[in-house]
């Protein structure tokens, strides 16, 4: 592999599929969207067993001066990598998922996927701040589109309130860039993340980062875009939006906010606790109400990522190991829900929880898949969700146990929210005559929610497969964040053993031991 | 040791074709695979526990696979055989098989068997999963599998709104128990640095000194730990509090009641309390509270059972009110007596539920026990084995001949074990532990004079009505209706009838092996010598009161449901407020419904209409559009396109400018 620019690769080869699809028609620019995802999720299986673990923290690495300091620069730790997968792994899927849903403008469409793609692997491979910046502002775009254009009914009203949303917050983002680079001198990420910022300055420039990434993230109480981009978006947008886009919230956390700035971080690991036990409270029982399905999953969504910010924030490795598999394992299952709600919009054209019900009887696959993803989403050990929050909840009860245990009740809330959807949809009687009539998953369904259910389930009994190319960064950004790290309220202190038991029984034959107890 | 695999891999094998084949293949099909293999399961697992009876088996551990490496946080997937284990691998791998068999003839006619066996071999594999552990994380892991296989259990008949219903209060009401659980994992972690039990259970002793802060206040250690993992056994247990999902949960077909909801799931908490059983005994006031919450589930529960009318319902109490003999018997220190209450306890009410079952299936579904009545004559199997059952679990023996059926014998003991404990707490136990008897017995013969004695009272059930056709009306002075209760098939009987074997045998065999036998358990539960020693030395007295207050139910309910059936109405008349108040299950869940369901809802529909919608959107996004919208109006009326407005705001701009400049 020595030389080939793979990650380069990986970003021409949906560039050029995207420009391709102008020039052809709507079943071909399908054909060129699928063979073209389907390259690049080639490239990432070769990117993956090519990684070498334990070897360099940066590997395949590119870089190309453009011009004044600002440089095309690429490279990979494992915790790009399993985003870079995640994202090569969903997009297939997505271009299946509008394979038949989508019919007016398809080549469009299918360009404005291509260049998603395109800009998720750049943010995630860039190793310039530049050019992570262009990636992760401009990734905004073709989302706009594809919930402006080929969104629902108010699709233009989500559409503005998620570019306004997400665009306030990059704004900061940009001035804290530009002030870094001044004094740091230097756009190259590695170098940033060992450079050891003034702790005055780390304030708000934390501050300036945060506003982006929370809204991204997206957290209580900047989440109110997120229910509606998904209610209007199309299914494979809500997918993306769900599965990756979300997680770059998560990953500027752990790329810029943790690293760069480690005594802010300390400073506000209080904000960031408040914001998300609230969020995991509140957004719970808010989607307990709800009766549209994509807005309850969107809310469980922030309930989700509110476990991924508690993870990061909690300053030591299962904390930070448990919030990247959250990531994975939430960015598959929500993607595999959203999937799982546009099957049966296809055939329906509602989202009303109230127009469905006994599906179980005559849809069983569906409901055999919709059963695994909702007990994944659920966090049942087993499926990839568990692993992820019992080490964030690990990891945020060495710090704190009441965070620890407010953010546990998500396992009860969720539950309730969960079950009581599948309830509605899957059980009961059929109550109306048109969801009776719905066919079963077709092939193209099962090829779409197969691969995911396989997934969930490996990453659930066999996390190693992603734990260990992170597990060095992790523990690299562990040791550099170590000496700001909050006190733990629990504070073990051994004492002396009492040396007895807690049913201790005095022998009949020497009463005076009676006393001694 | 290695069979270990087989008998625990061998169900899910069989859940997995089973399940995915569903009806692409006869139901035959995935009945025989589920079937045999929990036959195989069953045959493999009674060799390992004999060889612990005997003495020849050995403890170990049979690694599977890497699971998570976090930091020190690391648990692999490996299966532990000791002592404890052995025990729980025969209760589960018979009980199941035996349930699986009786299926057959229960299930028959439903068109959804293939799901239904695939769901039984699951929950099994799970529950394996669950008593082979070696680290918390994987008892966890079969923990919440056993929940989400009574989870799809408990709602089979998916279309019913109840069983809907009873699924998910099962399923979330664990959830809360599993909430402890998960904290007293993280905790023990972060004190010891290791999830592996046999670990955590070697350095506990040296935590007895040890505080340790949580939620803001300094608490021992090892009583804080141990209480949140008993938080989540008192979830899985049905322990007084967390108990409300249990009786609810008969809404699954019978075998499920009899295999997740008696025999197995259930104990779990149990089961998990004795694995930790030296963690537990460096923990005293946790000890308390199990001892606590045992003996007030086990009289709470046996009063409510008095009252029910239906028939499973009366079951599910009672499994709910020897779950907590089980609990206060571990909570002073008599583990062997709660495992051995546990192993007779899944023989005999298994055995009642499967009874129960072919009842039901003999009276075309009902279950009400006051449309039964003289049934002895028309099932006459059935009556013997549940004659079996209720002398099992009332507790039938007499002392000084050393004879008695199963319940007798753990039952019994436990009831003396309290009382030797010598400690307030363990008098309370003893005397709720005796009254809860005296209950037992009214209930289980109340149950049976109901059932299968007096006249039959048939046509009174919808149920039966609609089999015969014809109303009471119609019917006239024959009360039968016409109707023929038929005695069940034979793949119903011979799990009946290996039951029965148990309820009779189980406790007279095992007695002195679970209760006096050191060497039997071998390091695998605490065993606490002196409290043995103290048990046996008891007065005469302690000894027979359960013996006395069995017997007294009895006559009890003879007089009152046999010679003088017009005793309960009066009752109920005279002490109206009383039996309201047991009949409605001291109204838990009508307090639950207004304390968390219906604030849960209303708080879900605040936070969205007036958090999100009303305050967040309102006076962010929306709020910034309409500031925008109405500053777009101002500017609009600056460029109106005259020159002299134009001209006018130059100018001032100038002089704003030079004012700006010179100042």
């Amino acid at each position: 592999m020595d030389g080939f620019p793979i990650l380069s690769v990986m970003l021409l080869v949906p560039l050029l599929a995207a420009m391709a699809c102008f020039l052809v028609d709507a079943r071909t620019a399908r054909m060129v969207a699928l063979v073209a995802t389907l390259i690049d999720f080639a490239l990432g299986v070769v990117l993956w067993c090519s990684y070498d673990i334990g070897g360099a923290q940066w590997q395949f690495v590119e870089k190309a001066n453009v011009f004044s300091g600002f440089s095309y620069a690429l490279g990979i730790d494992g915790i790009a990598l399993t985003l870079i997968m995640l994202t090569v792994f969903l997009m297939p899927i997505c271009i299946l998922a509008s394979w038949e849903s989508v019919t007016k403008r398809v080549s469009e469409y299918m360009a404005a996927f291509l260049v998603m793609e395109l800009l998720m692997i750049g943010v995630f491979a860039a190793q310039d701040i530049f050019l992570f910046y262009i990636m992760f502002e401009a990734g905004l775009i073709p989302m706009y589109l594809i919930i402006g254009v080929w969104g629902g009914d108010n699709r233009i009203y989500a559409s503005y309130k998620f570019f306004l949303y997400t665009l306030l917050g990059s704004v900061l983002m940009l001035i804290a860039i530009f002030w870094m680079i001044q004094q740091a001198g230097t756009t190259d990420i590695p170098t940033l993340m060992q450079y050891d910022f003034p702790a005055s300055a780390q304030t708000w420039l934390w501050l300036a980062f945060f506003a982006s990434f929370a809204v991204k993230m997206p957290m209580w109480p900047v989440h109110t875009w997120l229910p509606d981009a998904h209610v209007q978006a199309p299914t494979a947008g809500s997918v993306i939006l769900a599965g990756v886009l979300l997680k770059m919230g998560g990953y500027g956390f752990i790329r810029f906010s943790l690293p760069m700035f480690p005594e802010a971080s300390a400073q506000f690991a209080w904000l960031v606790f408040a914001l998300s036990m609230v969020a995991v409270v509140y957004t719970s029982l808010v989607a307990l109400v709800q009766s549209d399905m994509k807005k309850l999953i969107a809310y469980s969504s922030v309930a989700h990522m509110a476990i991924v910010t508690v993870g990061l924030f909690a300053f030591n490795v299962q904390g930070l190991e448990g919030a990247m598999m959250v990531m994975l394992g939430h960015g598959l299952v929500s993607g595999a829900l959203f999937l799982c709600v546009g099957v049966i919009y296809d055939r329906l054209h509602t989202r009303e929880i109230n127009r469905y019900g006994g599906l179980s009887i005559n849809m069983p696959k569906y409901a055999l898949f919709f059963m695994l993803f909702t007990m994944a989403s659920v966090g049942l050990p087993g499926t990839s969700n568990f692993i992820g929050e019992f080490l964030a909840l690990a990891g945020i009860y060495q710090i704190s146990t009441f965070v620890a245990l407010v953010c546990t009740t998500g396992i009860i809330l969720g539950a309730a929210y969960m079950l009581y959807l599948y309830r509605r949809v899957a059980f009961g009687e059929q109550k109306n005559a048109d969801a009776a009539a719905m066919p079963d998953l077709n092939a193209r369904e099962w090829a779409m929610l197969a691969p995911i259910a396989a997934a969930v389930l490996w990453m659930g009994v066999y996390p190693e497969s992603f734990l260990a190319p992170m597990r060095a960064d992790i523990a690299a950004l562990d040791a550099r964040i170590a000496r700001a790290a909050p006190e733990s309220d629990s504070q073990l202190k051994i004492g002396t053993p009492t040396g007895k038991i807690a049913n201790e029984i005095a022998h009949h034959e020497e009463p005076g031991e009676e006393g001694a107890h | 040791m290695q069979s270990i695999l087989f008998i625990v891999f061998l169900p899910l094998l069989a859940a997995i074709v089973a399940g995915l084949t569903n009806k692409a293949a006869p139901s035959v099909f995935a009945k025989s695979i589920t079937t045999g293999a929990l036959f195989i399961s069953c045959a493999l697992s009674w060799p390992i526990f004999l060889g612990f009876v005997g003495g020849t088996a050995e403890a170990g551990v049979v690694p599977v696979l890497t699971w998570v490496k976090s930091g020190t946080l690391t648990f692999d997937w490996a299966l532990r055989v000791d002592t404890l284990t052995a025990v729980m691998l025969v209760v589960i791998t018979s009980v199941s098989a035996l349930v699986h068999l009786y299926s057959w003839g229960y299930m028959d006619e439903d068109p959804d068997q293939p799901r239904f066996f695939a769901y039984l071999s699951l929950f099994t594999f799970a529950m394996l999963m669950l008593v082979t552990a070696d680290n918390l994380v994987q008892m966890f892991f079969g923990w919440e599998g056993v929940g989400l296989a009574s989870y799809l259990l408990i709602g089979f008949w998916f279309k019913k709104p109840s069983a809907c219903a009873a699924a998910i209060k099962a399923f979330v009401v664990n959830r809360v128990g599993d909430l402890g659980f998960m904290l007293g994992i993280f905790g023990t972690w972060m004190v010891f640095q290791t999830t592996s039990i046999p670990e955590i259970l070697e350095a506990a002793p040296g935590m007895t000194g040890a505080t340790i802060g949580f939620l803001g206040y300094r608490m021992h250690t090892m009583d804080i730990l141990c209480i949140l993992l008993f938080i989540g056994a008192m979830g899985k247990s049905a322990q007084l509090g967390l108990h409300t999902w249990l009786p609810d949960a008969m809404e699954g077909p019978t075998p499920v009641s009899a295999l997740i909801h008696a025999a197995t799931m259930v104990t779990a908490g149990v089961f998990m309390v004795c694995r930790l059983s030296p963690m537990f005994e460096a923990a005293p006031v946790a000890l308390g509270l199990v001892t606590f919450i045992g003996a007030a589930t086990c009289f709470f529960a046996a009063t409510i059972g008095t009252t029910q009318w239906d028939i499973k319902r009366v079951i599910a109490y009672s499994t709910c009110s020897q779950l907590g003999y089980m609990f206060f018997a571990a909570g002073v220190g008599a583990y062997g007596g709660a495992m051995f209450h546990l192993y007779t306890h899944a023989f005999f009410k298994a055995l009642l539920f499967l009874g129960a079952g072919s009842v039901i299936h003999a009276m075309h579904h009902e279950q009400d026990m006051r449309y039964y009545g003289g049934l002895r004559k028309h099932i006459p199997l059935t009556f013997w084995a549940m004659m079996m059952g209720t002398l099992a679990i009332t507790g039938v023996g007499i002392y000084d001949l050393h004879i008695g059926f199963a319940g007798f014998w753990s039952k019994d003991a436990i009831i003396e074990v309290a009382y030797a404990r010598g400690t307030d707490l363990g008098q309370f136990a003893f005397w709720m532990g005796v009254f809860a008897a005296l209950l037992t017995s009214f209930y289980s013969w109340r149950l049976m004079f109901l059932t299968f004695w007096g006249k039959p009272r048939w046509i009174e059930s919808e149920h039966i009505q609609h089999s015969v056709h014809k109303t009471p009306e119609q019917a006239g002075e024959d009360t039968t209706g016409g109707y023929h209760p038929h005695e069940s098939p034979v793949s119903m009987l011979i799990p009946l009838g290996v039951l029965s074997v148990g309820a009779v045998l189980a406790g007279q065999v095992f007695a002195p092996t679970f209760l006096d036998s050191e060497a039997f358990w071998n390091g695998a539960i605490f065993y606490n010598e002196g409290l043995i020693h103290a048990m046996h030395g008891v007065p005469v007295l302690v000894k027979y009161a359960a013996f006395i207050v069995m017997v007294t139910g009895l006559l009890g309910a003879y007089w009152a449901y046999i010679r003088n059936t017009s005793i309960p109405g009066k009752f109920v008349v005279q002490f109206r407020l009383v039996h309201r108040f047991v009949y409605n299950k001291w109204y838990f869940d009508e307090l639950y419904n207004v304390l968390f369901v219906k604030p849960a809802f209303w708080l879900g529909r605040q936070f969205w209409q007036k958090g999100d919608v009303g305050t967040i959107d309102r006076f962010g996004p929306n709020g910034v559009a309409w500031v925008v919208a109405q500053g777009a109006l101002v500017a609009k009326k600056v460029q109106s396109g005259y020159l002299y407005s134009y001209a006018l705001i130059m100018l001032l701009g100038l002089v704003a400018a030079i004012t700006w400049v010179l100042f």
